[in-house]
């Protein structure tokens, strides 16, 4: 079986001249949920934004499911993988959360009842079926962050990419979408600074550190770790330890699918 | 200077529009080759932006007023060809929503102030890059000179209109008068922002402004241990 | 878009001619401008028709009459130059009021006064009762460029962004005792200018990701079908047709 995501020697730099991507090697097989770890600044972003060709031009390759991502496959691979944005501000734009949830699947060329259900099926699928005539901005931002999934999972994607999925939300809501995403079978990238979150939803995990993956394996293993963790400027919160929230939490136990 | 509804003659107004038609049909050939999928919103934010300038109304003599222009500031941030497309879709906005500049005089204000704007502004600043040293800063002199005369020269194009078509029959020495002397002053304060616009993106996001691309370099690849 | 569709321009109100397809609306008001402006010169009668049509417009489109007047000081300008004409034109002179003004000028003005007042309020109506997401799928089905569609698009979402945030560095400079009749102000304008360019463009720059990123080719989805039937686009040439009507009776009485 093809991987889901192979990445391979990826280095990129910003128009200004700054480089961002050093060489990434990133290779995720199907159904697999990865944790990309990270200080500020380490890239992570940009890879995101390379794994459907909104960047590109640099060195290396980026192949969903087996099909390169260039100029010509870019339709295609934009269906296939699926983008969370980290702001959800930034990923809604449409007056009505039903309009904003069907954008995607209408570039598709959905229309009509088939869209209608397909805006429907994955508005329910984040608890948001109720708000579907409201206005996004009028939303909380748990809300629109679920909006901002469910807008992705209308697509129906092979790879859903998540940057900082967790990022402002209040205990419920952050537990409510690691809910949601344990509940899709599909190949999860996530990108978070939020360790525990990474440790109860990725049974993998990489580290990237200046444009380079540096630490690749078990999430678990990574995260006690102690001189990878501080040579990568990565703190678990106060008062939490793997070991313990291993065992009050099997769920996610530290083992490659 | 937006004109409004009635103030050219119907035939002049349809060739006002025809030449419109054509230029902007040439435009958008051309902008084609400058516009990607990422430019294009860049596009629509100089759009606004020029919408804004034309809304910054300023006293220059006798109770009257000019407003900037903004066709040399769009054909250097995002090429001639786009720039004049989106000053287009401002007077487009402008007339049909904002009841800004008539709209059977849309053809002569595309004509005067996106077209002839953009051609006069643009055409100094590649004749002037040519003269300047070759680095990117140089583009902000160049907007500064372009912009000063590209709004005269749209006052002139007016004139030119008027007099093959002016409904009001106002003396066409007087209107050529005040018209270019209103222009000279605005142009000074277009120039101004152009230039200061213009520097200060340059500065910051090179890779924004159009008549400055050119960038290529190698690439750096790094090699690690991964641990665990 | 998230900008565009609070437009303050527009009446939220559920009429006939909110009804109307955005694509009828443009057209029947780019006829009604033309038939408006080819009115010969000397025949003063068709204003009224064509005032009377404009008012009827409103009223089927509920637009109260003071929202119209408030808007039309966007005329401001022309109107100034208007008055001006009675007193700068060449020609013989007639008394008014005890002022010397030339006669045709006085004829000149108040033709393009009435013609550019037309031509402002029809543009105020269409604007009262089309959102700009609709003006846009309008012109995209009156066929206009792609390219132009594209780049209005994304206007009228950074306009909003644009006007907040000078209308904030106004505030800013104001309340620091600033004041802006100031030729100097053109200078401290200018010095933000640059900052506001990049501060709108890596806003506006994010969500255009997110767009490409669900599919986005340039071209809106169309959800709702607002393919027009003939008997709307009757409906729409009511008022063309009566302004069209009018300029031919003109004409032909002369
Ligand atoms: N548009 C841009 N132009 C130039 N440089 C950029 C641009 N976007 C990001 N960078 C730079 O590239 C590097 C990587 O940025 P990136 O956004 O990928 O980091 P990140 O890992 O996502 O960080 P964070 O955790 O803060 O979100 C940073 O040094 C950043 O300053
Ligand atoms: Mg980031």
């Amino acid at each position: 079986m093809t991987a889901s995501l192979v990445v391979h020697g990826l280095a990129f730099a910003y128009p200004d001249g700054h480089q961002a991507l050093y060489g990434v090697d990133l290779t995720v097989a199907r159904g697999e949920r990865v944790a990309v770890l990270g200080p500020n600044g380490a890239g992570k972003t940009t890879l995101v934004l390379h794994l459907n060709g909104i960047l590109g031009g640099g060195r290396g390759t980026v192949a969903v499911a087996g099909l390169p991502v260039t100029k010509e496959h870019v339709r295609e691979i934009r269906r296939r993988v699926g983008i969370v944005f980290q702001d959800p501000d930034d990923q809604l734009f449409m007056p009505t959360v039903r309009e904003d949830v069907a954008f995607g699947p209408a570039n598709l060329g959905l229309r009509g009842p088939e869209l209608a259900d397909r805006v429907h099926e994955a508005l329910v699928q984040v608890g948001m079926a109720e708000y579907a005539d409201r206005p996004p901005h009028h939303l909380s931002y748990g809300q629109r962050r679920r909006v901002a999934v469910a807008t992705v999972l209308a697509m129906r994607p092979e790879i859903l990419v998540l940057d900082e999925p967790s990022s402002n939300l209040d205990p419920a809501s952050r537990r409510e979408l690691a809910d949601i995403l344990l509940g899709l079978p599909i190949t999860i990238l996530m990108v978070t600074h939020d360790l525990p979150y990474a440790l109860q939803l990725c049974p993998r995990s990489v580290i990237l550190d200046d444009g380079v993956i540096v630490a690749d394996g078990s999430t678990y293993d990574l995260l006690c770790d102690d001189a990878t963790m501080t040579a990568h400027r990565l703190e678990l919160p106060f008062g939490f330890d793997p070991r313990s929230a291993m065992s009050v939490a099997p769920a996610a136990s530290p083992s490659f699918p | 200077m937006h004109v409004p509804d009635g103030f050219i003659d119907a035939p002049l107004s349809v060739v006002g529009g025809v030449i419109a038609t054509v230029g902007v049909g040439v435009c958008l050939r051309g902008a084609r080759r400058e516009l990607d999928e990422k430019t294009a919103p860049l596009a629509g934010l100089v759009a606004a932006f020029v919408f804004a300038l034309q809304m910054l109304n300023f006293p220059v003599a006798l109770g009257t007023s000019g407003h900037l222009l903004g066709g040399t500031l769009a054909a250097v941030l995002v090429g001639p060809y786009t720039g004049a497309l989106c000053v287009t879709v401002v007077l487009t906005v402008q007339a049909l929503f904002f009841a800004d500049g008539g709209t059977t005089a849309l053809g002569i204000n595309i004509t005067t102030m996106a077209i002839v704007t953009t051609v006069v502004g643009y055409g100094i600043v590649v004749l002037l890059r040519a003269l300047l040293p070759a680095r990117p800063a140089s583009v902000v002199p160049a907007a500064f000179v372009g912009a000063l005369i590209s709004v005269p020269a749209s006052a002139l194009a007016f004139v030119g209109f008027y007099a093959l078509g002016g409904t009001t029959g106002l003396s066409l020495g007087g209107v050529l008068v005040a018209m270019v002397g209103v222009h000279v002053l605005v142009g000074i304060g277009e120039a101004v922002i152009t230039a200061l616009t213009v520097g200060s993106v340059v500065t910051v996001r090179p890779d924004l402004v159009y008549a400055t691309r050119s960038y290529e370099q190698p690439l750096e690849i790094r090699h690690t241990e991964q641990a665990a | 878009m998230s900008a565009g569709h609070h437009h303050h321009l527009y009446l939220d109100r559920a009429s006939l001619i909110h009804r109307l397809p955005p694509q009828c609306k443009i057209a029947a008001v780019v006829l009604f401008v033309t038939a408006v402006v080819t009115t010969p010169r000397g025949s003063w009668w068709p204003y009224a028709v064509y005032v009377l049509a404009l008012g009827a417009v409103a009223a089927a489109g509920r637009v109260p009459a003071p929202t119209i007047l408030r808007r039309m000081i966007i005329e401001t300008p022309f109107v100034l130059f208007a008055v001006i004409l009675p007193f700068a034109s060449p020609g013989p002179k007639t008394d008014v009021l005890g002022l010397t003004l030339s006669a045709t000028g006085l004829e000149s003005a108040g033709i393009l006064l009435a013609k550019g007042t037309l031509g402002v309020v029809a543009s105020i109506l269409l604007a009262a009762t089309t959102q700009p997401r609709d003006l846009l799928l309008g012109l995209q089905r009156l066929h206009m460029p792609q390219l132009l569609v594209q780049i209005m698009t994304f206007m009228f979402r950074y306009i909003e962004v644009v006007l907040g945030e000078m209308n904030r560095m106004r505030v800013a400079r104001e309340s620091r005792g600033f004041d802006a009749r100031h030729v100097g102000h053109l200078k401290v304008v200018a010095q933000s200018a640059g900052a506001l360019f990049i501060r709108c463009y890596e806003r506006g720059e994010r969500v255009h990701l997110a767009m490409l990123s669900r599919g986005y080719t340039g071209r809106l989805p169309v959800f709702a079908d607002a393919r027009s039937s003939t008997g709307q686009w009757a409906m729409a040439a009511l008022l063309p047709l009566v302004a069209v009507a009018t300029t031919v009776a003109a004409w032909a009485t002369l």
